[in-house]
């Protein structure tokens, strides 16, 4: 069994997340860069397919400018066994990152796309669906548990009000939460070994997909500061308040 | 609760852009792997190790302590765990040679490491600490059966290693040592007697620990030149390797101390234990110093850990903590009351913390540095980093420590009242670092080492040869207006340096007391002078930066900020230091010992 895992390279999960005074984007100068935390859950979970035997190889991709290579050697480092850098602008919408995945786990006949269920920067949870209907795969989204058998897929997705667990068939697209399993650190060996790790780019050009997007953003602003509370002298004033001020209760 | 972050953005404005790691391991032999992506790749995850596994453990490892029943010592929880993860991160193994097992990696790259453990996590940071020094201590005059028994097994981590020096009656003084190795029939020997104040001398982390034993042949000479070195196991190795049966060396019990309480510190009492010879039989002490100049410069690093510690925490307090107002007027009308960094006399104990915090961190990893050279150099590399070494390896151990240990108590200042209070941990980091400043040689050995050893034995020729290094810098940038200041400043004290050294040099003839009278005011001079250097160097690039273009102005700015604030408010203690060692040992030595106190008269 081969296993495609995805892999974004966002802002770190500690760092203080600022706007650009032109509210056109987040200001990522100079700020620390990490992989997307449920990535690497997702990268997580493949090594460990791979080290139960289930799994013959862990293919890392990522789809942005240079400094994903970062990223990938990350992942390299952490047990997978080769890396694709999609060589595109950073920041493509989530179709266009689809289609590239999905082109790439043709290639690569993939049978299982391990991803995480969103990216901590852009929030949109909807890249792995995506890439399943792309494929017309069955997908699994939210993985507490996966289970591998007999060229099935058991998953345990975390869902409102408790854990449905479907059964697929592969290949599928899995997508992690964040209880999926706690993820290791790279060792000094692996960090050294995943430098000589193949890393091979290739493009969407290469690739045949057209990347236009279909998303323009048109601002960016940060959350309103939070300010000071008031008291409220009876609940009467409190339902007012709530219902006109707040207009949280109709 | 108290935070660390690794400061990486420091640290490679450190290595990479004012010291050049880059071109350094590029020259370096055997450090084609420390490519700048390695190495940041390798910092990130020394980080996360440091900042997840090792920060959160200690204050478990202060109010703890280490346990001790019936010869077994306990480490505090987190401990052994921490040493695991450790271990399987393959941590153990990053300066030492492939053939053991080892990556190979430049020492200077495992010092980048080592300071982020260090500063997360002293008292654990000492278990591996002590092992590298066995290890390099093997490594360097062990035989090749020595290195495969012992040195793999250490280099993997699955054991720890000692170095047993001191004994009840001899810290300083190794020449009178009492330590028997009696030679066996089987080649070994039968070492006996008591060493005190093992650091990481018995605990649970791993299942064996190598001792590295000083002590002294049946038909020794007297003194230093009558002592060897042994390695001792703690169980005894059989010939395919493995654990054997217990030797018969064991603690007999841990001090009570005043800080590194997550560290065990050891009686270490060898009955007859089989040990081996590792060196030349009576050459034990010089086998010693070839690794003490690392140790020491291990030991300066635990002065920049305590400031980096205290320095990230009393920062966040002084933003949080509101109380009173800016005297010029309130800078926060909207909250009840301004942060305390309004406050200048807050501000200078937080820009004295950055000021030795940052400035040591250049002064440690240039060290570092000269150890890579030392090693893997050309002969004529080798021998200036030698010298150079030579110089500063006792400047950096107790002027870094003394400042750090200044910085650690600001933090505690900063804090006010809550500073005194345990759940802050400002008052831990103040008493972790009180012992840097006494073992490994206190102050006023290093102060002596320096002096006289290391400056006056050698006519001033190993001070020549740094402060020509600092006189040709300074020659060089004196052209930029707005380096000139830093520039001017720091020539001037570089030469009177020397002229403080030719006029003490001129009393010792007279009395050689005038060298122990001067010596911790002149170490303490020389301290300020070598950091003063280092910040002007800081200064040039964070200018040549500024200059051409930055995203980073705030970062750059503030070293600038920094410097002056060293030049300015720090440097004119050097004023009281040479006041001070200039006035003669007289004022020391003329009073009676009888007249020191009068109690029952």
């Amino acid at each position: 069994m081969k296993i495609l895992v995805s892999v974004k390279r966002v802002i770190d999960y500690n760092v203080k997340v600022r706007v650009k005074p032109d509210n056109t984007a987040v200001d990522l100068t100079n700020v620390k860069m990490s992989m997307n935390p449920f990535c690497e859950i997702a990268v997580e979970e493949a090594v460990r397919l791979k080290e139960k035997g289930l799994a013959s190889e862990v293919v890392v991709v990522s789809v942005g400018a240079k400094s994903c290579q970062e990223t990938l050697r990350t992942a390299l480092a952490l047990g997978a066994d080769r890396a694709i850098q999609v060589d595109a602008e950073d920041g493509l919408d989530s179709l266009s990152v689809a289609k590239l995945l999905a082109k790439v786990a043709q290639n690569e006949a993939a049978d299982l796309i391990i991803l995480g269920k969103q990216s901590i920067d852009s929030d949109n949870n909807q890249t792995g669906q995506m890439v399943a209907a792309l494929l017309d795969y069955p997908q699994a989204t939210f993985a507490s548990e996966v289970v591998i058998e007999s060229g099935e897929a058991q998953v345990t997705r975390e869902i409102d009000g408790g854990l449905q667990t479907l059964l697929v068939t592969l290949p599928a697209v899995v997508t992690t939460d964040l209880r999926l399993n706690e993820p290791r650190f790279a060792s000094l060996p692996n960090i050294m070994k995943a430098k000589r790790k193949p890393l091979d780019v290739t493009t969407p050009a290469e690739l045949g997909v057209d990347v236009g997007s279909n998303v323009t953003v048109l601002s960016v602003a940060a959350p309103a500061e939070r300010s000071g509370g008031v008291k409220v002298a009876s609940v009467a004033e409190l339902v007012d308040k709530l219902k006109n001020e707040a207009k949280v209760v109709s | 609760m108290p935070e660390y972050k690794a400061p990486l953005r420091d640290i490679k404005f450190v290595t990479e852009e004012v010291l050049d790691f880059p071109t350094h391991y590029a020259n370096l032999a055997g450090a084609e792997e420390a490519t700048p992506d390695m190495v940041s790749a390798i910092l990130e995850e020394g980080a996360k190790f440091a900042e997840r596994v090792l920060s959160p453990i200690n204050r478990v490892g202060d109010q703890q302590g280490c346990q001790f029943k019936d010869g077994v010592v306990t480490t505090p929880d987190g401990f052994k765990e921490a040493y695991q993860q450790y271990v399987e991160g393959g941590w153990p193994s990053l300066s030492h040679p492939e053939e053991m097992g080892g990556q190979g990696l430049p020492d200077s790259l495992g010092m980048m490491v080592t300071e982020m453990i260090a500063t997360s996590n002293w008292s654990w940071g000492m278990y591996p600490g002590l092992s590298h020094g066995a290890m390099n201590t093997i490594e360097l005059h062990g035989t090749e059966e020595q290195k495969h028994t012992y040195l793999t097994k250490l280099v993997s981590g699955e054991w720890t290693g000692t170095m047993c020096l001191t004994e009840p009656h001899c810290g300083t003084d190794l020449g009178m040592l009492k330590t028997k190795a009696e030679p066996q029939d089987d080649g070994s020997y039968a070492i006996t007697g008591t060493k005190i104040f093992i650091s990481a001398g018995e605990h649970d982390m791993a299942e064996n620990i190598v001792h590295i034993v000083l002590a002294r042949l049946p038909d020794a000479p007297a003194g230093t030149k009558g002592i060897s070195l042994f390695i001792v196991p703690k169980h005894n190795v059989d010939t395919s390797g493995e654990m054997a049966d217990r030797n018969q060396v064991s603690c007999g019990s841990i001090e009570h101390k005043m800080g590194i309480h997550g560290n065990a510190t050891c009686v270490m009492n060898f009955d007859g234990a089989k040990g081996f010879l590792i060196g030349e039989a009576n050459r034990g002490l010089n086998c010693m110093f070839t690794f003490m100049n690392t140790a020491r410069i291990g030991t300066a690093l635990q002065g920049l850990a305590h400031a980096e510690w205290a320095l990230q925490n009393s920062v966040a307090y002084a933003k949080d903590r509101l109380q009173m107002r800016a005297l010029s007027g309130a800078k926060s009308p909207e909250k009840p009351a301004d942060s305390i960094m309004v406050h200048p006399d807050v501000r200078r104990m937080l820009l004295t913390q950055k000021a030795f915090a940052e400035g040591g961190r250049a002064l440690i990893h240039y060290c570092s540095m000269l150890v890579d050279t030392t090693k893997k150099g050309t002969d004529a590399e080798k021998a200036e980093a030698d010298e150079l070494m030579s110089l500063l390896t006792p400047i950096a151990k107790a002027f870094l420590t003394e400042t750090g240990f200044e910085s650690a108590n600001h933090g505690l200042q900063v804090f006010g009242g809550h500073g005194f209070i345990a759940e802050w941990g400002m008052e831990q980091n103040v008493r972790d670092c009180r012992i840097s400043m006494l073992y490994e040689g206190t102050t006023g050995i290093q102060a002596l080492d320096l002096l006289g050893r290391k400056v006056l034995m050698t006519q001033g020729a190993t001070l020549r040869r740094f402060t020509k290094i600092v006189h040709k810098f300074c020659k060089e940038h004196k052209g930029n207006k707005r380096l000139k200041p830093y520039m001017t400043a720091l020539d001037k004290l570089n030469s009177e340096w020397g002229d403080i050294t030719l006029k003490i040099g001129m009393k010792a003839m007279r009395n050689k007391e005038e060298v122990g009278a001067a010596s911790v005011d002149y170490l303490m001079f020389s301290g300020y002078v070598v950091l003063a250097y280092f910040w002007a160097r800081m200064a040039v690039v964070a200018q040549t930066k500024l200059d051409e273009g930055t995203e980073e102005a705030g970062f750059y700015t503030a070293k600038l900020q920094t410097a002056t604030f060293y030049y300015e408010r720090l440097l004119p203690r050097t004023r009281a230091h040479a006041e001070a060692m200039l006035s003669g040992a007289e004022n020391l030595l003329a009073m009676e010992e009888d007249n020191f106190l009068f109690l029952n008269t």
